[in-house]
């Protein structure tokens, strides 16, 4: 793999994970836990949409295929998604939903701010100005997991099932492969040391103010988005997410 | 059930000199309300600095927190009418 | 109109000389264009009456983000996902807006939203019709908002002073709604393929009288509206509302190069006015009365959000209880 297909698959990792997510988010439209909510829910979907869009852009031209943004997102099929895992798991119950968020978060957070400071100049500034709103959304689902973690009892073992049940997919989070250290050589992406460490740092944090158990590291990892093997649910959200353009293949703008 | 108190919302726009009452949000304590007072009042980057206040207390948003408070709004112009351009002949919308 | 039917409690006008001395200067200060604020005088009909059409305003907003959120996993675009979900999140704004202008004249939120999921409150009947494709979602900015602007537009003189500077900030955010919804239908009806051109025909079809029924009963049919204009909360009658509306929608409607289901419909050069054909209200007291398509999935759609939400906003209460308590014994 050249360095340049290195950094293509680098930034749909970054595209598709943000897109994805932003897309269950949406699922929840009209059907959050309180009224406040809908509106940061949303605003958390249009970041991580508009940041989708610049990674999505930058992919584009590199690849250089005739394929924009646009088709990037809505004609693809699963396998050649390379979102996280984490990011399509089910919005289950909003305990689920916190917890994706905030294990995401922190992940992007730590992320971003390395490559605000990255060698290549056009990620650098997408990164600079993601991280702003990156810093938004974890101070927000970290509050949420305390709310929750330190809350009510009913609260608590819901927050707590929670990280149980998304423990499997935090690995692949922090897991760096080919790509990854082949960025992190080339002065574009995090060092995969310091991401893992500043990851569990703050999870640990926030579990132990919000009085949670997180997983062991060494615990078994479901892995395979990055490379494009997914779950099940990624399939059923493109469905519905590539819909139109999929079923009116001879439309050109809408 | 206990549900979520009232606060009151401040927000001291760009060209504004004061503070001025915007409306009102409930929330949980006072950082919620400040989260919950940026979401609804600031979503057109309206604001540069909010205050909430429950019952009788002032929490005013920390000047290290604009960056993430306020920056990020700004690049959404798909939020202002001027951004649909439409042509002449449909007047005004 | 996003408030329809308000029931003033009201069965005729006062004089000035029946009322009480508070409830003259109270209309006096009406009549002068001085707004009522929170802590003023005021009859308790005028606090009901508002409460009631301040809250049917708030749940309108919020019922009416559902059959846009029907939509909303399927944009077609990256632009259209996010012009939809901002707009879809200022109408969760408004929401929120009015009833933090209600919860002014002493009425609790939880309260009203409950009476909304127990079938108690009225909100907009439009938001009962179901959206079926995607030029809905151009349709419904386009014809609903549109609708809703032109009411909310004289709504910004009303009386009572937090409704008003509500309905100002509203106004404002709202004429990006309608013209992203316009936009949506002519990039269509420019560009498009033969089957979007239809989608759009479609979705104008089953919008069109739904979106009229929006402005409510005609007039004389409209009991309540006299009591409510003297009080300045409500500014113009239904039926002027509706014919400004049409007046002002069909050169937009012909500019797509779309037709309207009313046979009726033609200019009138004496008027100065498009006339156009009689609404169904049969079907405009249906679907008032719950028998709309959509009534009972958009009312559990929303009774199931907060209920099942209820362990989260509990939590939230719970936690911020133990932090101030550790506050207190920090100190
Ligand atoms: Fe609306
Ligand atoms: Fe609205
Ligand atoms: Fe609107």
């Amino acid at each position: 793999m050249t360095q340049q297909e290195a950094l293509q698959e680098y930034l749909l990792r970054m595209a598709d994970s943000g897109m994805i997510l932003a897309q269950r988010l949406s699922e929840l439209v009209g059907k959050a836990p309180a009224l406040e909510e809908e509106l940061a829910s949303s605003n958390v979907a249009l970041d991580l949409i508009g940041q989708a869009r610049n990674w999505y852009e930058y992919a584009a031209e590199l690849i250089d295929d005739g394929r924009d943004a646009d088709k990037l997102v809505f004609l693809r099929d699963a396998h050649d998604y390379r979102n996280l895992l984490m990011v399509e798991q089910p919005n289950d119950d909003y305990a689920v939903t916190m917890a994706r968020q905030f294990f995401f978060d922190v992940w992007h957070y730590f992320t971003l701010k390395a490559l605000s400071n990255s060698k290549d100049e056009r990620i650098a500034t997408i990164a600079a100005k993601a991280v702003k709103e990156a810093t938004y959304h974890l101070r927000r689902s970290s509050e949420w997991v305390k709310r929750m973690g330190d809350g009510t009892e009913e609260s608590h073992r819901r927050i707590q099932d929670a990280f149980n049940l998304l423990w499997r997919f935090t690995g692949e989070l922090i897991t760096p492969d080919d790509i990854d250290h082949a960025m992190f050589e080339a002065g574009i992406g995090p060092d995969p040391q310091q991401l893992k460490q500043d990851w569990f740092g703050m999870v640990r944090e926030v579990a132990a103010q919000a009085t949670l158990a997180v997983g062991e590291e060494d615990a078994w990892m479901y892995m395979g988005g990055k490379t494009g093997e997914h779950t099940e649910h990624l399939g059923h959200i493109l469905a519905v997410m590539q819909f139109l353009p999929r079923a009116y293949p001879d439309a050109t703008t809408w | 059930m206990s549900e979520w108190v009232l606060y009151e919302v401040f927000v001291r726009s760009k060209h504004g000199l004061n503070h001025k009452h915007v409306g009102s949000v409930h929330a949980a304590d006072n950082e919620m309300a400040m989260e919950n007072a940026r979401e609804l009042y600031t979503r057109r980057s309206e604001g540069v600095s909010i205050w909430v206040v429950p019952s009788a207390t002032i929490t005013a948003s920390a000047s290290d927190e604009k960056e993430a408070l306020f920056d990020p709004s700004e690049d959404k112009v798909y939020r202002h009418a001027s951004f649909y351009k439409l042509p002449d002949e449909v007047g005004h919308m | 109109m996003y408030a329809q039917m308000v029931d003033t409690g009201t069965k005729r006008l006062k004089t000035l000389e029946e009322m009480s001395p508070e409830e003259r200067d109270f209309q006096e200060k009406i009549d002068a264009e001085t707004k009522i604020e929170a802590k003023n005088w005021m009859p308790d009909a005028y606090r009901k009456t508002l409460v009631r059409q301040i809250s049917q305003h708030a749940h309108s907003e919020i019922v009416g983000m559902l059959p846009e959120g029907n939509w909303v996993t399927r944009a077609p675009t990256l632009k259209r996902k996010l012009q939809l979900m901002a707009k879809i999140q200022d109408e969760a704004g408004h929401g929120l807006y009015l009833y933090s202008a209600m919860e002014t004249l002493g009425a609790d939120r939880d309260e009203e939203i409950q009476k909304l999921h127990d079938g108690k409150a009225k909100y907009s009947s439009i938001f009962n019709y179901p959206t079926l494709n995607w030029a809905d979602m151009g349709a419904v900015g386009w014809l609903v908002d549109g609708a809703a602007i032109v009411n909310q537009v004289v709504l910004q003189r009303t009386s009572y002073g937090p409704y008003s500077r509500a309905m100002v900030r509203i106004c404002k955010e709202e004429s990006f709604h309608q013209r992203q919804g316009y936009q949506i239908l002519l990039d269509m009806m420019r560009e498009g393929t033969q089957e979007q051109k239809d989608m759009v025909q479609d979705a104008i079809n089953r919008l069109w009288w739904p979106a009229l029924m929006m402005f409510g009963p005609h007039d004389d049919e409209s009991p309540n509206s006299q009591q409510s204009m003297v009080w300045k909360i409500k500014r113009k009658s239904n039926d002027e509302l509706r014919q400004m509306f049409i007046d002002q929608t069909i050169p937009q409607l012909e500019f797509l190069g779309c037709t309207v289901p009313d046979p009726d419909l033609k200019w009138n050069e004496e008027r100065g006015h498009y006339d156009f054909g009689e609404i169904n209200w049969k079907e405009f007291y249906d679907v008032l009365k719950g028998n709309g398509p959509c009534n009972h999935e958009r009312i559990s759609t929303r009774r199931k959000a907060i209920d099942e939400g209820a362990w989260v906003r509990e939590a939230a209460v719970a936690y911020a209880a133990k932090q101030k308590q550790r506050a207190a014994k920090a100190a």
